[in-house]
């Protein structure tokens, strides 16, 4: 419970010639070898990807197909390596989402640059980008490594919404004056 | 302390230096020159060393830093206090949850903030599963650097369980970016204290096996015992922290003398070697880690419930995202966070946190709001390798390699 000096051994004249050791070595190899493998054939085997795994950064869609980020860049300014590049951009008032007014006309993430902290999936007040599955990119140019909007939403995918908060931002709007 | 024991090889080391050349020696000597590295396997990363040479021994030796200076302390200048904790992974990259601890710690220290007895204690099992990723590659990089390459493969397939517990708690294996200022990214997941305890059980006895490999290995004895040996006196002079100090036989664990998060409710040794030579911090570093299993079974033994960040802090830790996404006061809550930072008062705070490398030390000047107005970095890597130009010379090359094995530094943070 306290500072405790560290005993040294003194050798044996037996271990001093090295021979115990070999013998001693050579069974504890002889036991790994026998034991099961951990190292994992990739890429045919695949590792087991963790729920809340921080991978490339994509755009999801909310079940109705709607985009979700309202450009608010909020990750743009947040992210660390200055990795993401938005234009916002109007959504048309007579179009079926019109009352979420806004949404990016253009939305890069230049996965040379980003870091896979995370802060964009943490600060984004619609739960519009998220750090999903995939962990490997490549490619050959530099270009190809920004991902665009259409990417970002092809690699997002729809996810799952359990506040639908424009949905009954359209519901009150309807019923009555709204805010 | 061992001041008994005397630590001083010089002997040993003058019988090897051979005579300066005169005028019975048939052939004019010269000394050499030679770098190792900064791309050498054995420098662990990007340090150089400009070395003098008199055949093998060395007389001079002078390590040339700054290759992976990547201005960090500046780029704190020009981020939130948030922003700055993916940095905070990339000082000691072997420890990257310790890190963001002491990063934390400091900047909660500026705004006087206590965090729960949750995030205290998933912080200090952190810190631990830290510190024995850390020592484990420490030992098997070491066990390279002197031939014995099994204890490699053994130490990186313990990490590799570890990694799998860090991916799980904070989305990435290696760059964890895990605390926030007042609190964590998010809590730990279900069942996720009992994969930890489930892996101490299974990690003793292979440390054991995997330290019998080299405890009582004459090759690996003959290679570490006697060389780079450092005094107490010159440990505490260079500002050495961490097990290279505690080699030296100084007791100095700011875990046990400035307790932090919690750290004074665990029972838990500190561990000094007797002579300050190579073998003595190895020695030093299996104890370690040793202890550290000791640790983490107390913090899962009473791991409290409860809040795991501070509630109260509304200026500081972000709003639950549910709240963000349905009420307009936190919606701007949040957006003062990110975009302002934390709400910090003026001020000047200088925190300390036994790293696994060291004392990784944050001196934070605030001039109020949300983002430092100087951020100093104290790296135990840094101080740690500035003994190399006295504990070098006299040696053997073969040595050096033994000596920088034995110091267990990364660049990541000696140079930031
Ligand atoms: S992804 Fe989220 S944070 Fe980024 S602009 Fe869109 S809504 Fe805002
Ligand atoms: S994960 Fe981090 S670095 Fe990557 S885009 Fe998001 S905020 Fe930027």
């Amino acid at each position: 419970m306290a500072v405790i000096p560290l005993v040294r051994p003194t050798l044996t004249l037996l271990e001093r010639t090295y021979l115990p050791q070999i013998a001693s070595g050579l069974k504890t190899t002889l036991k790994h070898i026998f034991s099961p493998n951990v190292t994992l054939e990739y890429p045919e085997q695949r590792p087991a990807i963790p729920p809340g795994y921080r991978g490339v950064p994509t755009l999801v869609m909310d079940p109705n197909g709607r985009e979700k980020c309202v450009s608010c860049q909020l990750c743009e300014f947040v992210c660390p390596p200055k990795a993401i590049r938005i234009t916002p951009g109007e959504i048309p008032a007579d179009a079926p989402t019109g009352h979420v007014e806004k949404a990016p006309q253009a939305f890069d993430i230049d996965m040379l640059r980003c870091i896979y902290c995370g802060l964009c999936q943490e600060v984004c007040p619609e739960e519009a980008i998220f750090l999903q599955n995939q962990y490997s990119m490549s490619g050959y140019t530099r270009a190809e490594m920004v991902n665009h909007k259409d990417r970002l939403y092809e690699l997002g995918g729809t996810l799952p919404d359990s506040h639908h908060k424009w949905d009954k931002k359209l519901a009150a709007e309807k019923s009555g004056p709204a805010h | 302390m061992a001041t008994e024991i005397a630590f001083s090889d010089s002997a040993a080391k003058s019988a090897r230096v051979r005579p300066a050349p005169g005028a019975g020696q048939e052939f004019e000597t010269e000394k050499m020159s030679l770098s190792m590295g900064p791309s050498h396997p054995s420098t662990h990363g990007v340090l150089r060393l400009q070395m003098e040479l008199d055949g093998e021994i060395l007389t001079k030796c002078d390590p040339v830093i700054g290759y992976l200076h990547r201005g960090d302390e500046k780029i704190a200048e020009n981020m939130t206090y948030n922003q700055f904790v993916p940095y905070t992974d990339r000082l000691d990259y072997i420890a990257p949850l310790a890190n963001n601890m002491a990063y934390a710690i400091a900047v909660e220290k500026l705004a006087k903030l206590e965090v729960p007895a949750r995030c205290q204690a998933i912080r200090v099992l952190t810190a631990e599963l830290a510190r024995v990723s850390s020592h484990l590659l420490g030992l098997g990089a070491f066990g390279i650097d002197v031939g014995a390459w099994t204890v490699f493969m053994y130490a990186f397939e313990e990490r590799e369980k570890l990694y799998k517990l860090f991916e799980e708690l904070t989305g990435a294996r290696f760059t964890t970016s895990y605390s926030r200022i007042g609190g964590l990214q998010r809590d730990v997941p279900e069942g996720w204290t009992g994969r930890v305890g489930a892996f101490c059980d299974q990690f003793l006895p292979i440390l054991e096996e995997t330290l019998a490999l080299l405890t009582r290995n004459k090759i690996f004895m003959d290679r570490t015992v006697g060389v780079g040996v450092i005094s107490p006196a010159d440990a505490i002079a260079y500002g050495l922290t961490g097990p290279n100090l505690r080699g030296s036989g100084v007791g100095l664990d700011l875990r046990k003398d400035k307790p932090y998060s919690g750290y004074e409710q665990y029972r838990f040794d500190v561990p000094v070697g007797t002579k300050g030579d190579c073998y003595d911090r190895y020695l030093v570093r299996g104890e370690e880690m040793r202890q550290s299993i000791r640790i983490i079974r107390q913090v899962l033994a009473n791991f409290p419930g409860g809040d795991w960040y501070a509630k109260d802090a509304r200026k500081i830790f972000a709003p639950p995202k549910d709240k963000i996404l349905t009420s307009m006061e936190e919606l701007i809550q949040n957006f003062m966070i990110v975009t302002e930072g934390p709400q910090l008062p003026a001020g000047e705070v200088y925190f300390e946190a036994e790293n696994p490398k060291g004392a990784l030390g944050f001196y934070i000047v605030s001039k109020g709001g949300g983002v430092p107005w100087r951020l100093k970095i104290r790296a135990p890597s840094f101080a740690n390798l500035s003994i190399l130009p006295k504990v070098c010379v006299g040696c053997l090359v073969s040595d050096v390699v033994a000596i920088l094995g034995s110091f267990d530094f990364v660049m990541g943070e000696c140079d930031r």
